[in-house]
């Protein structure tokens, strides 16, 4: 077990070492316009241009940047003119083209809100999906079944950025039809940590609705696979009682791909893919702020909430690899 | 009265397609101490009749008719909780596939540990050491340490041996052995058969063993019943199967067979034709598709009766005893149901 968990670690630290090899190259060998520049700004001369350039070191040969870029990214070491350009790591990824502020400070401002809003729409849709797929596989064909497996249809077609807008306009306490919950900016008014769980209840259920919908379904046709496993005959056989079989043994093997979709889905969200929410409620989040970032060019702060995303994304791949380890011990010898 | 009685047993499966008449009418018995073989090919009817008596086919869709008397009393008309408790303590079952019938994310011991508990009152310990003895009794090495061991972990053999311990942890009085050995190695077949047989003369018990395979049942069983589309075709004590077979279909199923003991002259026969839809079989006798010796009396229905002359000896074929004994193919004691292309 031990063995199996240092290499699914070193291997998730090689990866993410491609990762980052991959965005040097998309950011410092082919960035879509010159760095230098953007960074200037518009009372950019030439001057001023030449001396940022070599403020950033962009005139070094590109393997002592990448080499550079690595140990800014990674290590806390002065190597390669690290302090020289730009300070040393880790996790320096520059400043912001904008604000000048290090994009290690920017994304961890922006970091809680995102937190905050991922782990209240996990809890949402564990709570809603799970159930709900549970249900309907063993009610199968029933009423209840047909009705649950419609809405999630409709709740997958239905864009986040519409559900929003939709969830706002019926109960946004300012400009909804019934006033429930806090609107659109309420995030950012909130000062207490209650305050700003009340203020993403909406953004919760609408980032939710979809994910639950999906989880359902898919926990739903697992689920049936598993009733008709030999192994739940015998466990019939044996003269287990029928909740016993679905819970001990059917519930069991049917939630374990769950946990894989479910490392994915954090680490994306996490990874800024909440960006839609984010959006159309006004929260200052990682999809937020690369949003802004995009729009203006602002390349480290990109570059920064990528190669963060990418971190993310490893590292929820890696506990799911440790959990399935876990739930399945056919895994562990591998 | 039997230990198990099965009496004129009919599971009907109402599907989009029509019904399906899984079995159509089936009548066995088994007592203490004696092996029953149910032979027939797939889909006959025989794993559905099995399932039928621990209640595993019960479902909206299914309509059983018929009785299952289990010393005396009505499994068909035992509620849930009756025959949930009749399941694993009176009657136990073993499955084909060993692999895929165990758990595979629990360890067996906990498997073994739970079959115990749904149906007694006893300490996890108490428990864990009835397991452990089984383990041994089945011959599985070093049990103590094994039950800590997954499914995965066991050879195709050995997983069926923990099957086979699982089954008998609460000392059943019926043991249902449905297809036990083929998923397993011809060699472990025979380890498996002889471990069943050998548990049957420890335990007393009474088996039923399922098969397609009449050279699985020539070893162990005492009474034989072949099935063919969801009726038993024929009924009698292992020698008069073998040595006197009165249904065609018996003896297609017997000319089919490899027999070591017989010089190899010729060449294994087979049974032209497919086993009939059970969501309409013919009318009359089900074989008489594939009967090469039809005539004007087989579009009605032939009763299980004793035609042969012995009493127990019971087959559905209208054919004079004498003519039978005649149109079975007899070469070098070979019995068949057409003279194989030599």
């Amino acid at each position: 077990m031990l063995r199996y968990i240092v290499r699914r670690v070193l291997w998730g630290i090689a990866l993410l070492v491609l990762a980052s090899a991959v965005i040097f190259v998309i950011f410092y060998v082919f960035p879509s316009a010159d760095p230098a520049k953007l960074r200037a700004g518009r009372q950019a001369n030439p001057a001023v241009i030449a001396s940022i350039r070599e403020q950033l070191g962009l005139s070094d040969p590109l393997w002592e940047q990448f080499l550079r870029y690595l140990t800014q990214v990674f290590t806390p070491f002065d190597l390669f003119g690290a302090a020289e350009h730009g300070g040393t790591g880790p996790f320096n990824f520059g400043r912001s083209f904008g604000s000048n502020a290090p994009v290690k400070d920017i994304i961890l401002d922006r970091l809680p809100a995102t937190a905050l809003l991922v782990a209240g729409a996990v809890f949402f849709w564990l709570l809603m999906g799970l159930p709900t797929g549970i249900i309907s596989a063993i009610k199968r064909r029933s009423l209840l079944d047909r009705a649950t497996m419609v809405t999630s249809l409709a709740l997958i077609s239905a864009p986040v950025f519409w559900l929003g807008l939709v969830a706002l306009y019926l109960f946004a306490s300012d400009v909804g039809k019934i006033h429930i919950f806090p609107g659109i900016g309420s995030y950012l008014e909130a000062d207490t940590f209650w305050a700003r769980c009340w203020s993403l209840f909406l953004p919760w259920l609408v980032l939710a609705a979809a994910t639950a919908a999906i989880y359902a379904r898919y926990l739903r046709s697992s689920m049936i696979d598993v009733m008709s496993e030999d192994y739940i005959r015998t466990a019939r056989a044996k003269g287990v009682g029928e909740g016993s079989v679905i819970m001990r043994h059917g519930i069991r093997s049917a939630i374990t791909p769950i946990v894989t979709l479910l490392g994915l889905d954090v680490g994306l969200l996490l990874a800024g893919n909440a960006i839609l929410t984010e959006s159309v409620f006004n929260i200052p989040g990682i999809g937020h702020e690369i949003v802004v970032a995009i729009n203006r060019s602002n390349l480290p702060v990109i570059q920064g909430i990528v190669l963060f995303g990418a971190f993310f994304i490893v590292t929820f791949n890696l506990i799911v690899d440790i959990a399935y380890a876990y739930l399945d011990p056919r895994v562990r010898y591998r | 009265m039997s230990l198990l009685e099965v009496q004129d047993l009919k599971v009907h499966f109402e599907t989009d397609d029509g019904v399906v008449r899984a079995v159509d009418g089936a009548s066995f018995s088994v007592d203490r101490g004696q092996t029953l073989g149910i032979v027939g090919e797939s889909g006959c009817g025989k794993s559905v009749a099995n399932m039928t008596i621990l209640g595993l086919t019960r479902s909206p869709i299914t309509s059983i008719s018929g009785r299952i008397l289990l010393d005396g009393r009505d499994v068909l008309e035992a509620s849930p909780d009756e025959i949930q408790a009749i399941r694993g303590q009176e009657i136990a079952m073993i499955f084909q596939d060993p692999l895929t019938s165990l758990h595979p994310f629990y360890k067996v011991g906990k498997q073994l540990v739970e079959a115990i508990q749904v149906h007694k009152d006893v300490s996890k310990q108490a428990a864990r050491d009835r397991s452990i003895e089984l383990l041994g009794l089945v011959g599985i090495p070093d049990p103590e340490r094994r039950m800590n061991a997954y499914p995965h972990e066991f050879s195709g053999g050995m997983r069926q041996r923990v099957m086979i311990a699982m089954a008998l942890v609460n000392d059943p009085k019926i043991l249902i052995a449905d297809e036990p050995t083929t998923a397993l190695d011809v060699t472990i077949q025979a380890q498996i058969l002889r471990l069943i047989q050998r548990l049957q003369e420890q335990l007393g018990m009474a088996v039923i063993l399922i098969t397609h395979d009449l050279g699985v049942v020539a070893d162990v069983a005492d009474y034989i019943n072949v099935m063919y589309a969801g009726r038993i075709v024929e009924a009698g004590t292992l020698d008069e199967i073998f040595y006197d077979p009165q249904h065609p279909y018996t003896w297609g199923l017997l000319g089919s067979l490899a027999r070591p003991d017989r010089p190899r002259t010729l060449r294994l026969s087979q049974i032209q034709g497919q086993p009939p839809s059970l969501l309409a079989p013919p009318q009359g006798c089900h074989f008489r598709p594939r009967c090469p010796y039809e005539f004007d009396k087989c579009p009605q229905t032939p009763g299980l009766e004793p035609r042969s002359g012995t009493p127990g000896h019971l087959d559905r074929c209208w054919l004079p005893p004498d003519k039978k004994r005649s149109l079975r193919v007899v070469e070098g004691e070979q019995i068949g149901l057409e003279v194989p292309a030599a």
